[in-house]
């Protein structure tokens, strides 16, 4: 090893390997973590929030043209107008129960398709590839077929909403179903766990939050669905309403559906995500 | 004394090289055996043979097993979505099921905890609970994949406490893989060393209570384990060197 002259040996003070110590006497935190901080209760509403406030804010000083987009207090009046003349609440009733209709049967579907295909080698050979296909065909695609077969009544609508719901729930269990970890699955063998004990206890419970992952994408689902086939052909609920609005240019009522399925879709994402954090109690994750 | 597992020519291979070549072992009841090796000497396949989790091997000769079997994995492998007393009795039926749960679970210190969720135990805490979940069935064997790999030298070591006076209650005959040499010679009855998929050694270790004896005992023993595994190297050399 080279010899440096002693001129040129850097030289460390006595007083310098004290200055990285952290001052203890410091109230505030020392290190510095690179999760996500503690949540804040309702923290996701600060978003739309913000919309709010930038609306109201251009509606009030003419910034946003009230005749492309009523002011937030129209929505609120016009609703109230609705309201009273009977109206609003009449179609939000006949939608709900379609887009309920529609979710429920699309569930079970999706949950049996998944269980069918997830849980058996045939059962996914015969059912995977028709739902992939599926998948790729866009839902207005198949409307004209599904009135030619199911009429333009309220079967028709039903199923639309139905197809748009069974995919993300089909989808997200089977992944889960297939995804199951295999050291449980050694575990199951090593306790003589029946088939039935070993679904039960072991592939079903930890398929759920696939499942309620499937169910989230779903609800959103068939709100969606129902804004398609309101709009196609209906005498009655918020796509109709809004659709007779634009015959008649009521910026105000079309506003007043639009408001009406924003508030629909994040209640019912709000609705299943409790659902989801009372189910899966079990789960410590990085947002809790 | 009754044998509780009989090995015989016992062969196993996955690929075309043969991982166990021939072993033969008994074990009687109640004994308690330590499976020592080298990575890749074939002693976790002897120990998933026995398990019956060799879905995949090729292989012939004899393993006769009892009728009440158990494992304890390297990881504690809990069902996340079972709160602990659930974890204990998965897979137990009968009326009186729970209540054993619950004794088996104040047997590894835990009484006071059923209803915790996995997540909320420490890893010794997780792995006392699979130890328990093991011995509710009252096995006749209990198989043990490096149970105490995972954890820290001081849980390690109270675990080793722990498994030494539940085995001493229960009595099932155990079969423990390990690669410390320190363990196996602390807990064990028997120190098997299985080396290339034979068996190398076959040790019994007859530990003196304590004193000189035990000590001298135990380091002799040591010396003569490590060199079965390919190791030379003394402590004291170790020592003097640093």
């Amino acid at each position: 090893m080279a010899t440096l002259p002693a001129s040129a040996q850097p030289r460390r003070e006595p007083e310098q390997a004290f200055i990285e110590n952290r001052q203890l006497d410091n109230l505030r935190p020392l290190t510095r973590r690179l999760g996500l901080p503690a949540a804040i209760r309702f923290g996701w509403l600060l978003g739309p929030f913000l919309l709010l406030v930038f609306w109201a804010a251009g509606s009030a000083t003419g910034f946003i043209d009230s005749r492309q987009l009523p002011a937030p207090w129209v929505a609120v009046t016009t609703g109230y107008e609705l309201i009273e003349q009977g109206r609003l609440q009449n179609h939000l009733l006949v939608s709900t129960v379609r887009a309920g209709q529609g979710l429920f049967f699309g569930v079970v579907l999706g949950v049996v398709l998944a269980l069918l295909s997830g849980l058996s080698l045939t059962g996914g050979y015969v059912i995977d590839g028709l739902v992939q296909i599926k998948r790729a065909v866009p839902a207005l695609a198949l409307i004209p077929f599904f009135i030619l077969w199911f009429g333009i009544g309220e079967y028709m609508k039903v199923m639309v909403i139905l197809l748009g719901v069974f995919t993300p729930i089909y989808i997200h269990t089977h992944n889960a179903l297939r995804g199951i970890d295999l050291r449980y699955v050694e575990l199951a063998e090593t306790l003589r766990l029946s088939y039935w004990q070993f679904i039960r206890q072991v592939v079903l419970p930890g398929a759920m939050p696939g499942f309620f992952l499937g169910l989230r994408f779903a609800v959103m689902g068939a709100w969606l669905g129902l804004v398609v086939v309101e709009q196609i052909n209906a005498t009655d609920g918020i796509g109709y309403m809004i659709n007779l609005a634009r015959n008649y240019a009521q910026a105000d009522v079309m506003l007043v559906g639009l408001v009406l399925y924003a508030l629909l879709g994040l209640a019912s994402d709000c609705a299943v995500r409790l659902l989801e954090r009372r189910s899966l109690a079990w789960r410590k994750t990085l947002a809790q | 004394m009754s044998t509780a597992v009989r090995i015989r020519r016992l062969e196993r291979r996955f690929t075309a090289k043969p991982v166990l070549r021939g072993i033969d072992l008994d074990i009687a009841k109640g004994e308690f055996i330590a499976l020592l090796g080298r990575s890749g000497s074939g002693k976790s396949t002897l120990l998933r043979a026995l398990a019956g989790l060799d879905h995949d091997a090729i292989g012939t000769g004899l393993a006769q097993v009892p009728q009440r079997v158990s494992v304890v994995f390297q990881d504690a492998r809990l069902l996340p979505w079972r709160r602990v007393l659930d974890n204990i009795v998965l897979g137990q039926s009968g009326a009186d099921a729970r209540v054993r749960g619950q004794r088996a679970l104040a047997e590894v210190e835990l009484a006071g905890r059923e209803n915790s969720w996995p997540y909320e135990l420490s890893g010794g805490e997780q792995q006392r609970v699979a130890l328990a979940r093991s011995l509710v069935s009252e096995p006749e064997l209990l198989l043990a994949d490096e149970p105490f790999g995972a954890l820290d030298a001081l849980t390690r070591i109270r675990m080793h406490v722990l498994l030494k006076r539940l085995s001493a209650i229960h009595q099932p005959a155990v079969l423990l893989v390990t690669h410390d040499v320190d363990e196996a010679i602390e807990l064990a009855d028997r120190v098997v060393v299985l080396d290339q998929g034979r068996i190398a050694a076959d040790i019994t270790v007859a530990l003196p209570e304590q004193g000189n004896a035990r000590t001298s005992r135990f380091a002799a023993l040591r010396t003569e384990l490590l060199g079965h595994l390919g190791v030379e190297a003394e402590p004291a050399s170790l020592a003097a060197g640093v």
